[in-house]
């Protein structure tokens, strides 16, 4: 808890900027006048129930989904159509799905290297050092030659944060990281996400981790019906949730 | 005592007799049952009455010498139809004193195939033997340079021409059914709409047509002075029809490639050129292989079709032979070796492709 307020967090950079942002699915209104700005640095946790829209919100962030109305301004580029700007965010934001997604064809190692070989046009050799010094930090190196089928499904989702970091990204995004694992396996994947913190990387981390939210977030927000409802530092906000919604939440999943 | 103990332990005991070796293997997989083993007793017996005939037939009284003259006597296979005219099968009119040209050429592409079959030997070095095989093999066909006396393609026909319909129009089309698949896909309306369009059009239209269009319909729209050669117009016709049916094999594949893997090559910031190449084509064309090869099969059958437009393909080369009165009682030897011959690459696209199969799987 000391070194999270020791950290300093930049004031003057933030980093994602959402102002006004309204999404519609059709005629389904899924995410309402979201406003958030996360600074370099800034872990913030997003809870809530399912179907609030938590996933949507993170993948308007790296254009995954395209927003309708208001601004998503991501490391000084703000996301409109222009596909070049779409794939130069994308760089700078990594982001770790829920079922993993590696590539099922390519060994871990290609996993890794193939973003920075393709996009950043990094020398193989290069790419496969940083690639191995990734893998090491997430305790995997000695599966580099397999193939995801091979691993389990906490190996393989250590490896796809890894795939992420190979990139060199500003940011990460994080959707349910540990809600498709056997329990046994939450804490080798938290374990690596704390590390991360602690590097000073900036997260946004869709989880009901609890645990995982008072230790590392600077911020945990609420989400219901597409709103950002609450939103606070993890103390006040698990043990003085304002909201009503966030306190029937908290207490269902607290149980 | 001691020397009498390992006869209890558990590994010593040997499994009783009937389930190991010849009779254990009878036992489960031809008698396991009465109606089972009545199968058994009736293929075995149908077996007897066909198989020993056959045998005396193909081999025992059959005729080999090119003259062909103990084939009334014999009363067995008359293989003289195939000895005796042999060369003209295989390489048709093309001259008799050349046809060594075209049998290079046919073992530089069976060497070439047979080379190319290994996946660690695709490297760059492949692609510049293949160029430098083509090329050789279009002089050697053509002649006309090097010295080599020039045979017009005309005169091209049998086996060779049924490989170069087949091997040319079948690697062609593979790529162009890709590029269809991914159309059909794509989210311009006009390159959408073109694929769904083509697709559609060309499998609504039975191969004959099209190689019909292409030779006869075809020419007239072409100015006055440019023709273009009949093979190629064949092979054309030949690669876009399989190339329809490709597509929408290959379009089954992409499908079968979860949202995800797309997701996360985006949200690697590969463009969706790297991302189709790279991630989803890989995934996809592994999905289809079977069903690929069945239409690569159904394709290299169906090259002799070109009849139709007068080329001299390996099956109408033997056609030929047979018209002449001296052979004509002996279509079904001639036709066991023409279907021989098919077999043969038939069964070696299938195993090669149950053999890729294995290579690509990486769930294990
Ligand atoms: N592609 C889509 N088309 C239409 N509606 C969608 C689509 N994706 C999501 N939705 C709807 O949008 C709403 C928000 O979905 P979202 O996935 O963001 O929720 P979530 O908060 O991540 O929920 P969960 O905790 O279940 O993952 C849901 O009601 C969902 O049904
Ligand atoms: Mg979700």
């Amino acid at each position: 808890m000391n070194s999270k307020q020791t950290e300093k967090t930049n004031d003057e950079a933030p980093i994602i900027i959402i102002e006004n942002m309204h999404k519609w699915y059709g005629d389904f209104h899924v995410l309402k006048d979201i406003n958030l700005t996360v600074k370099k640095g800034e872990r913030i946790v997003i809870c809530g129930p399912s179907g609030s829209g938590k996933s949507t919100l993170i993948r308007c962030i790296n254009r995954l989904e395209e927003h309708q109305r208001g601004k998503i301004i991501v490391d000084g580029i703000e996301l409109t159509n222009d596909l070049k700007n779409i794939e130069k965010i994308r760089t700078e934001v990594g982001m770790v799905f829920q079922h993993f997604n590696l590539f099922p064809h390519l060994t871990i190692l290609e996993n890794l290297t193939l973003g920075p070989i393709w996009v950043r046009k990094t020398p193989k050799r290069e790419a496969e050092e940083t690639a191995m010094y990734y893998l090491e930090k997430v305790r995997i190196a000695e599966q580099a030659q397999k193939f995801p089928g091979q691993l389990s499904g906490g190996q393989q989702q250590r490896v796809a944060i890894a795939r992420s970091l190979c990139m060199k990204p500003n940011a990460m995004l994080f959707d349910e990281p540990t809600s498709a694992l056997d329990p046994e396996m939450v804490k080798e994947v938290l374990d690596v996400m704390i590390s991360l913190a602690r590097d000073g990387m900036t997260m946004i981390v869709v989880s009901h981790e609890m645990g995982f939210a008072k230790s590392v977030a600077h911020r945990v927000l609420f989400m219901d019906g597409g709103e950002i409802l609450e939103q606070n530092n993890p103390e006040d906000f698990f043990n003085n949730p304002q909201h009503e919604r966030t306190q029937l939440f908290l207490s269902q999943i607290l149980d | 005592m001691e020397k009498s103990l390992p006869k209890h332990t558990a590994e010593n005991l040997r499994p009783p007799l009937t389930n190991i070796g010849i009779i254990g293997w009878m036992k489960a997989n031809l008698f396991n049952g009465w109606f089972n083993s009545a199968l058994t007793l009736l293929v075995t017996y149908m077996l007897w009455l066909l198989v020993p005939p056959l045998i005396s037939w193909a081999f025992i009284n059959s005729s080999w010498l090119p003259s062909g003259d103990q084939c009334q006597a014999g009363g067995g296979a008359c293989w003289s139809v195939v000895t005796a005219n042999i060369r003209f099968i295989i390489f048709g009119f093309y001259p008799h004193e050349l046809q060594w040209r075209p049998l290079v050429a046919m073992i530089i592409l069976i060497a070439l195939l047979f080379y190319s079959q290994n996946r660690s030997h695709w490297r760059k070095s492949l692609f510049y033997a293949w160029t430098l095989g083509l090329f050789v093999m279009g002089v050697l066909l053509r002649g006309g340079v090097l010295g080599f006396r020039g045979v017009e393609s005309n005169l091209w026909g049998g086996l060779p021409l049924t490989l170069l319909l087949s091997v040319f129009g079948l690697t062609a089309a593979y790529p162009v059914g890709v590029l269809l698949a991914l159309g059909r896909q794509s989210k311009l309306p006009i390159i959408k709409s073109f694929s769904v369009v083509y697709i559609e059009l060309i499998r609504g239209v039975p191969l004959i047509s099209l190689l019909f269009m292409s030779s006869v319909v075809f020419p007239l729209f072409l100015p006055e002075g440019l023709v273009i050669n009949k093979i190629l117009r064949a092979q054309i016709a030949i690669i876009l029809f399989t190339a329809a049916y490709i597509a929408e094999v290959v379009r089954g594949g992409l499908q079968g490639v979860g949202k995800g893997q797309y997701e996360a090559a985006d949200s690697l910031g590969l463009n969706y050129f790297q991302t189709m190449r790279l991630i989803i084509l890989p995934q996809a064309l592994k999905i289809v292989i079977p069903p690929s090869v069945s239409i690569l099969i159904s394709a290299f059958k169906d090259t002799s079709l070109v009849v139709i437009i007068a080329l001299y393909d390996l099956l109408k080369t033997t056609q030929t032979t047979l018209s002449d009165p001296k052979w004509m009682g002996y279509s079904a030897e001639a036709y066991i070796f023409v279907a021989l011959i098919y077999f043969v690459c038939c069964f070696a696209m299938s195993n090669y492709s149950r053999r890729l199969e294995r290579e690509l799987d990486t769930s294990l």
